[in-house]
C-alpha cells in the first residue's frame, strides 16, 4: 500500500467513529423510529421534522451550533463541565456526539419504514396469542423489519464516514483524535499534495460505491413482485 | 410552452443584466484581509459608484488551487506572497506580484486578558486548548509554528493545539471559547469585534519568518480595466491608510516592533 501513517490512522479513526456512530443510533434510534411507526400522538409530526431536520440543515449549520452549545458557555459545555467530562470540542467523543446528530435521520427514517411496512396485522396476532409487547416486538417486529436494519445501518455507516463540514467545524483537526479520512483529503489538497490526495480519495469513492451497490443489488424489495 | 418562454425570457434578462456593467471585478482575498479589505472596498465604491466589486474571502492555499482551475477571480490578494508568485510563474497572472503588506502574528483570548500574555505563558497548565491555523497549509499557521520552536516552546504547547482551517476559522476557535487562547493576525485582532475583551499581545517578528503577503491580477483579468484601477488604488493612500490601521506592515514603512 502506498498510503502513509497519517492517511491509515485517518482511516483508523474514520472507521472507528462510523462504527461507534452507527452502534449509538442502533440503540436510540430503534426506539424512536418504532414510536415514530406506531404513535398517533400529534407530537410525531414534529419529531419526525427534527429527526430528518440533519437532512436538510447545511453541515455549517449544525457544525455551528454544536461549536457554539459544546464551548463552555453553551448547554452541553455546561453539563459535560458538571459531570466532569471536560469540554467536548476537539475531542473524539465530542466528534461522536455531533455525527450521531448529523447521521440520525439516515437510521431512524428507514427504521421507521420498515417497521410501518410491517403493518398491524402480525403484531394483533402476536397479541391474541398472549404475546407481551416486548416480546412482540423481539420475535415478530424485530425479524420483519431486518433488512430495514441492515439498510440502515448500512447508510448510516456510510454517511458518517462521508461527514466533513460538521468534522471541520468542532474538530480542530487533530491527528488520531478528530482528523479523519475527509479532513485528511482536504488538508492534502490545500497544501498541493494532489497524489496524497487522489490516493485516499480514490479510496472513498470505491468505498462508497461497493457500499451503495450492495445495498441496491440486495435490496429486500426484490423477494416479492409486486 | 408558455413557461418555457418564460424561462428563457428571464435567462435572458440575467444575462443582460451580467453584460450591462462591463465594468465588474471578483476579488479572492486572505481570510486575515477580512475587516480592512471590506473598509477598502466601501470606499472604493463611494468614489466609483458605477463599478461592481465582489469579494471572496478563504485561505490562499485554497484560491492559489482555484485560480489554477479557473476560478472566475479577478485579483487574487494572497496572505503569503509564495503563492502569487507561483501563479504568475505558471502563467496564471495578467501584471507582476505586488506586496502588498506584511502581517503580524498576536496572542488573543476571549477570557484572559491577552495584552499581558506571553508564549510562554502558554505553557501554563491552566490553558489547555491553544488555536492556531493550520501549518501545512495557511501562511499564518506556518508563522505560529514557526515563533513556537523558535522560542523553544512547540514541545511543550503542541499537545494542546488545536488547528483552523484559516485563520478566521482559528479566530472563531477562539471567540467561542473553545480554545482559551489563540494565535491570531493582529489585523483580526484589532478589528473592534474582536478588539472588545482583553486585547493582544504582537509575537515578536524576530520569531518568524516575515508574512509577506502580495496580490496580483489573473490572466483572466488581463483586458479589465477596473482591475487594473482597483489594484493601483491599493497604492493610494486612502487604502494604505485604511491597512495601517488594522495593524499591516506597508511595503516601504520602516518595520516597527
Amino acid at each position: 500500500m502506498l498510503l502513509s501513517d497519517s492517511d491509515l490512522q485517518a482511516i483508523w479513526l474514520t472507521v472507528k467513529l462510523s462504527s461507534l456512530v452507527t452502534l449509538v443510533l442502533l440503540l436510540i434510534g430503534t426506539p424512536i423510529a418504532w414510536w415514530l411507526a406506531r404513535t398517533r400522538s400529534w407530537l410525531k409530526g414534529p419529531i419526525g421534522a427534527v429527526v430528518a431536520l440533519p437532512l436538510v440543515l447545511p453541515p455549517s449549520v449544525l457544525g455551528f451550533y454544536m461549536l457554539l452549545a459544546m464551548g463552555p458557555h453553551g448547554p452541553i459545555g455546561h453539563l459535560t463541565r458538571v459531570l466532569g467530562i471536560g469540554a467536548l470540542p476537539f475531542t473524539f467523543w465530542g466528534l461522536a456526539l455531533a455525527s450521531v446528530f448529523y447521521s440520525m435521520p439516515f437510521m431512524i427514517q428507514p427504521l421507521q419504514n420498515a417497521f410501518e411496512g410491517i403493518g398491524d396485522r402480525p403484531l394483533e396476532v402476536a397479541a391474541t396469542l398472549r404475546a407481551s409487547p416486548l416480546d412482540t416486538f423481539f420475535t415478530v417486529a424485530l425479524p420483519l423489519a431486518l433488512p430495514g436494519f441492515i439498510s440502515a445501518s448500512i447508510l448510516t455507516f456510510a454517511h458518517t464516514v462521508g461527514e466533513f463540514g460538521v468534522v471541520l467545524m468542532i474538530g480542530g483537526n487533530l491527528p488520531g483524535v478528530t482528523r479523519v479520512a475527509s479532513v485528511q483529503i482536504y488538508d492534502h489538497v490545500e497544501a498541493l499534495e494532489y497524489a496524497d490526495a487522489h490516493r485516499l480519495a480514490a479510496i472513498m469513492l470505491v468505498f462508497s460505491f461497493v457500499v451503495l451497490l450492495g445495498m441496491y443489488a440486495w435490496r429486500p424489495g426484490t423477494k416479492k413482485t409486486k | 410552452m408558455s413557461f418555457l418562454k418564460h424561462l428563457l425570457a428571464v435567462c435572458a434578462l440575467i444575462t443582460t443584466v451580467g453584460t450591462a456593467h462591463a465594468e465588474k471585478i471578483t476579488i479572492a482575498a486572505a481570510a486575515d484581509l477580512k475587516f480592512a479589505m471590506d473598509d477598502i472596498v466601501t470606499t472604493f465604491k463611494k468614489a466609483n459608484p458605477a463599478d461592481e466589486v465582489d469579494i471572496t474571502y478563504g485561505s490562499s492555499g485554497k484560491f492559489h488551487t482555484q485560480i489554477q482551475q479557473g476560478a472566475p477571480y479577478d485579483l487574487f490578494f494572497s496572505a503569503d506572497i509564495g503563492f502569487p508568485r507561483e501563479l504568475a510563474k505558471s502563467g496564471f497572472a495578467a501584471s507582476d506580484v505586488k506586496p502588498y503588506a506584511v502581517g503580524r502574528i498576536v496572542l488573543w483570548s476571549n477570557s484572559l486578558d491577552a495584552s499581558k500574555m506571553t508564549l510562554a505563558g502558554l505553557s501554563d497548565p491552566k490553558i489547555t486548548r491553544v488555536a492556531i491555523a493550520n501549518p501545512k497549509h495557511a501562511p499564518y499557521g506556518k508563522r505560529a509554528e514557526e515563533a513556537l520552536r523558535a522560542a523553544g516552546l512547540w514541545e511543550k504547547v503542541e499537545p494542546k493545539l488545536v488547528y483552523g482551517e484559516s485563520i478566521a476559522h482559528t479566530a472563531q476557535f477562539v471567540q467561542t471559547g473553545n480554545a482559551q487562547v489563540g494565535i491570531l493576525a493582529l489585523s483580526l485582532a484589532i478589528n473592534p469585534e474582536l478588539a472588545g475583551k482583553g486585547g493582544y499581545a504582537l509575537i515578536p517578528d524576530s520569531l518568524h519568518a516575515p508574512l509577506e503577503q502580495g496580490f496580483v491580477i489573473t490572466k483572466r483579468a488581463a483586458g479589465n480595466a477596473l482591475a487594473k484601477r482597483f489594484a493601483d488604488y491599493m497604492g493610494s493612500k486612502t487604502a494604505r491608510a485604511v491597512m495601517a490601521k488594522y495593524g499591516f506592515v506597508l511595503p516601504g514603512d520602516v518595520v516597527s516592533k
